[in-house]
C-alpha cells in the first residue's frame, strides 16, 4: 500500500466511521439525525460494500437503538451508535441503565444544540444534559483525533479496571462536517493496538453459564442498601480508574502510530502565561490561532484544553490552571442552574482543590452553529487580562455573551 | 501559501462536492486544507456556500471564511440576490458562471482578477441540465493556477456523483478549464 492510499479527506463524520470500522464492531445500531446522519450513512455503506463485517439494525427510534446494544453487548458483541441533541434524549432510559450494566459500549454524540427554540445545528447543550449520567465522555478538536479516539475508546471502555460505556463527542457542523486531511491507520496496526476482544467478561447472557442480570436491588433493609452502595461505589471506581486507563491508552497510541494526544487535559503555551483560556472540543484550535496573536503582541495567553471531561481530570487540570492567575473559560452550552457555563462551573470546583481564587470568567458562544472564531477569543483574552488587572473582587463576575446583543431579544 | 476560498451555488448544483474535490486536490499538492460548508436545511435551488481554507501550514481554525481572497460563484443569477463580495479582500479574484462580457459583470473595486465561464452553457451541452460544479473548478483551476487541473481530475475521480457519471464531469471539468477567459490585473486596469 503506498503512503497516499493512507490519506484521506474527508470530514469528521466519515473520520469517525473509518475509525469505527478499524475496530471491527459485531452489531452496530442506528437512527439517523441531523448533524449524526452521514456518519451512520457511511457505517451503512461499509457494511453494504462488505468493507465492516457487522450486523446493521436500522431501528425505529433512538430508545431501541441503545436497548438492542445492550442485548447485543451482553451476548459478547462489540457495538457502535452515534446520536445528538433530540435523539439521546430520546435514548435517556437506556442510556442512564449502561453505566450501571458495566457494558462497555462506544457511542459518539456529534454534538447540537438542544431544542427549544428549534434549530439543528452544533451546540454542546446535549452532552451537558447528560454530563452525570456515568458515561465517560472524551471531547475532541480535529477530525484526525475524532478517528483516533473512536478506536482508544473501545480500549478504555473494555479495560477491566473501567468496563463503562464511552462516549466519544465532536462538535456538529464545523466538526461534523469540515473536511480536512486525514491519516488512516493500518488495520494490522490497528487490530494489534485493540488486541483480542474482551468485552462480556463480568457478565454475559450464556445458556452454559446462567446468571441474574440487573436484578432489584437496594431497598431500606441495611443488607438492600449496603449492596446498592456497593455497585455504586464500583461504578465510581471504575470512572476514577478510567483516569489512568485514558492516560496509558493514550500513550500506547503514540507509541503505535506517532499521534500524541493530551489525554486528560492540554497545555498550549500555559507555560509562563499570566491568563489561559479554557476550551473544549473543536473551538480549540481558533483559540489557539488567538493566543498566538496575543504573545506576538506581548500578551501572555495560553490555552488549556479539555479532552477529558468525564471523569473530571482534577489533577490535570489543577496542574495547568496552578500555572496562571486568571482563566477564561469558554462554554458551546449552558448551565441554567448557575446561570454560567457548564464547563465554568467545573472549573471552579477544581480549582477549590488548589487553596488559591483566581478571576475566572464564563464565557458561552458558539450556540446553536454559531461560529466561534479567533476575534472572539481575542475578546476573551483581554476581557480575562482586563479581570486579571483589577484584582480580586468579592462579586462574582457576569457572564459574557459572546454573541449577545443586547438583552431582551426573547422576552 | 495561504488562501481562503469561498463558492457560492445553488442546492443542486454541487457547491459543496466542488469544495471537497477541491479540498482532495489542494492535498494532493502537498497543501493543508479546511472547507466548511455553510449548513442549514438544504433545499434544491436555494442559495448555499462552502468555504475553504488552504496553506502550506497545518490549519487548526474549524471556523467560517468572513475575508476570502477568492470567489467562485458558479451559479450566474445568484449575484442579484446573494451579496457574493461579502468580505472580499482587496485585489480579490472572482471566478463567474456566466455568458456575460467582462464588462457587464457589476463587480466592486476589489476585483483585481475576473475569470469568466459560460458553465450553464457547457453544462446544459453535458449533462443537459445547468449542474456547474466540475466546469467551475477547471474554471477556477484556469483562472488561479493555484491547482492544477490534473490534481483536480485525479480528485474528481474519487467523488461521489449522484446526478452524472465521471466521463461528464471529467470532460466538464476540462471544457471549464479550457473555455475560461482570464482578465488578469493589468488587463482589468
Amino acid at each position: 500500500m503506498n503512503n497516499m492510499s493512507r490519506i484521506a479527506v474527508c470530514d469528521g463524520n466519515e473520520a469517525a466511521a473509518i475509525g469505527v470500522k478499524l475496530s471491527r464492531p459485531d452489531v452496530v445500531a442506528v437512527y439517523p439525525i441531523t448533524p449524526q446522519s452521514s456518519l451512520v450513512e457511511y457505517l451503512s455503506k461499509f457494511i453494504a460494500e462488505g468493507s465492516l463485517d457487522a450486523e446493521l439494525m436500522n431501528l425505529e427510534g433512538e430508545h431501541s437503538v441503545l436497548s438492542a446494544l445492550q442485548g447485543a453487548c451482553l451476548a459478547g458483541a462489540r457495538t457502535y451508535t452515534a446520536t445528538c441533541g433530540p435523539g439521546l434524549a430520546f435514548m435517556f432510559e437506556p442510556y442512564i441503565r449502561t453505566p450501571g450494566l458495566r457494558l462497555p459500549m462506544v457511542a459518539s454524540l456529534v454534538n447540537r444544540d438542544m431544542l427549544s427554540p428549534q434549530c439543528v445545528w452544533g451546540g454542546q447543550q446535549d452532552v451537558m444534559t447528560v454530563r452525570d449520567a456515568g458515561w465517560i465522555h472524551l471531547f475532541c478538536e480535529s477530525a484526525q483525533e475524532v478517528l483516533d479516539t473512536v478506536i482508544m475508546a473501545y480500549r478504555i471502555a473494555e479495560h477491566p479496571d473501567v468496563m463503562l460505556p464511552v462516549n466519544i463527542n465532536h462538535d456538529g457542523n464545523y466538526l461534523s462536517y469540515g473536511v480536512t486531511r486525514v491519516e488512516i491507520p493500518e488495520q494490522p496496526a490497528v487490530d494489534a493496538f485493540l488486541g483480542p476482544k474482551n468485552v462480556n467478561w463480568h457478565t454475559a447472557l450464556d445458556p452454559d453459564r446462567p446468571m441474574a442480570v440487573d436484578p432489584l436491588t437496594g431497598g431500606a433493609d441495611a443488607e438492600g442498601a449496603a449492596v446498592f452502595a456497593a455497585y455504586r461505589q464500583s461504578q465510581c471506581r471504575g470512572m476514577q480508574s478510567a483516569l489512568h486507563v485514558i492516560a496509558e491508552v493514550h500513550a500506547e497510541w503514540a507509541d503505535a502510530f506517532g499521534r500524541h494526544y493530551a489525554p486528560l487535559v492540554e497545555e498550549y503555551r500555559v507555560d509562563g502565561a499570566d491568563i489561559a483560556i479554557v476550551t473544549i472540543g473543536s473551538m480549540s484550535g481558533a483559540a489557539k490561532d488567538a493566543v498566538d496573536a496575543a504573545r506576538e503582541r506581548g500578551v501572555a495567553a495560553g490555552v488549556i484544553r479539555i479532552k477529558t471531561f468525564r471523569p473530571f481530570p482534577v489533577e490535570a487540570f489543577v496542574h495547568a490552571a496552578a500555572q496562571v492567575r486568571a482563566l477564561g473559560v469558554v462554554d458551546r452550552s449552558v448551565s441554567f442552574g448557575w446561570n454560567c457555563g457548564p464547563v465554568a462551573q467545573e472549573v471552579l470546583g477544581a480549582l477549590y482543590r488548589t487553596g488559591r481564587t483566581i478571576p475566572v470568567l464564563s464565557f458561552i458562544g458558539g450556540l446553536a452553529g454559531a461560529d466561534l472564531t479567533q476575534e472572539h477569543f481575542d475578546e476573551v483574552i483581554d476581557s480575562t487580562v482586563r479581570a486579571l488587572e483589577a484584582g480580586p473582587s468579592p462579586a462574582t463576575p457576569e457572564t459574557v455573551w459572546l454573541d449577545a446583543r443586547g438583552e431582551g431579544a426573547g422576552r | 501559501m495561504s488562501h481562503e476560498i469561498r463558492i457560492h451555488g445553488r442546492g443542486g448544483q454541487g457547491a459543496v462536492l466542488a469544495s471537497s474535490i477541491l479540498a482532495q486536490a489542494f492535498v494532493d499538492e502537498g497543501k493543508y486544507v479546511v472547507a466548511i460548508p455553510s449548513f442549514g436545511f438544504e433545499r434544491r435551488g436555494a442559495p448555499v456556500s462552502a468555504c475553504l481554507r488552504a496553506d502550506d501550514r497545518e490549519i487548526r481554525a474549524l471556523t467560517n471564511i468572513y475575508r476570502p481572497d477568492c470567489v467562485i460563484c458558479i451559479d450566474p443569477t445568484l449575484p442579484r440576490m446573494v451579496d457574493i463580495f461579502a468580505g472580499l479582500r482587496p485585489g480579490g479574484t472572482l471566478v463567474q458562471a456566466s455568458s456575460l462580457r467582462p464588462d457587464a459583470i457589476a463587480r466592486p473595486g476589489t476585483v483585481e482578477t475576473l475569470g469568466l465561464c459560460d458553465a450553464v452553457g457547457i453544462a446544459l451541452e453535458i449533462f443537459g441540465k445547468p449542474i456547474t460544479n466540475s466546469i467551475m473548478l477547471g474554471a477556477f483551476a484556469r483562472t488561479t493556477g493555484l491547482v492544477s487541473l490534473d490534481s483536480l481530475m485525479d480528485a474528481l475521480e474519487r467523488a461521489d456523483f449522484r446526478d452524472a457519471g465521471l466521463a461528464q464531469n471529467r470532460r466538464a471539468m476540462q471544457r471549464g478549464y479550457a473555455e475560461t477567459e482570464v482578465l488578469a490585473p493589468e488587463a482589468v486596469a
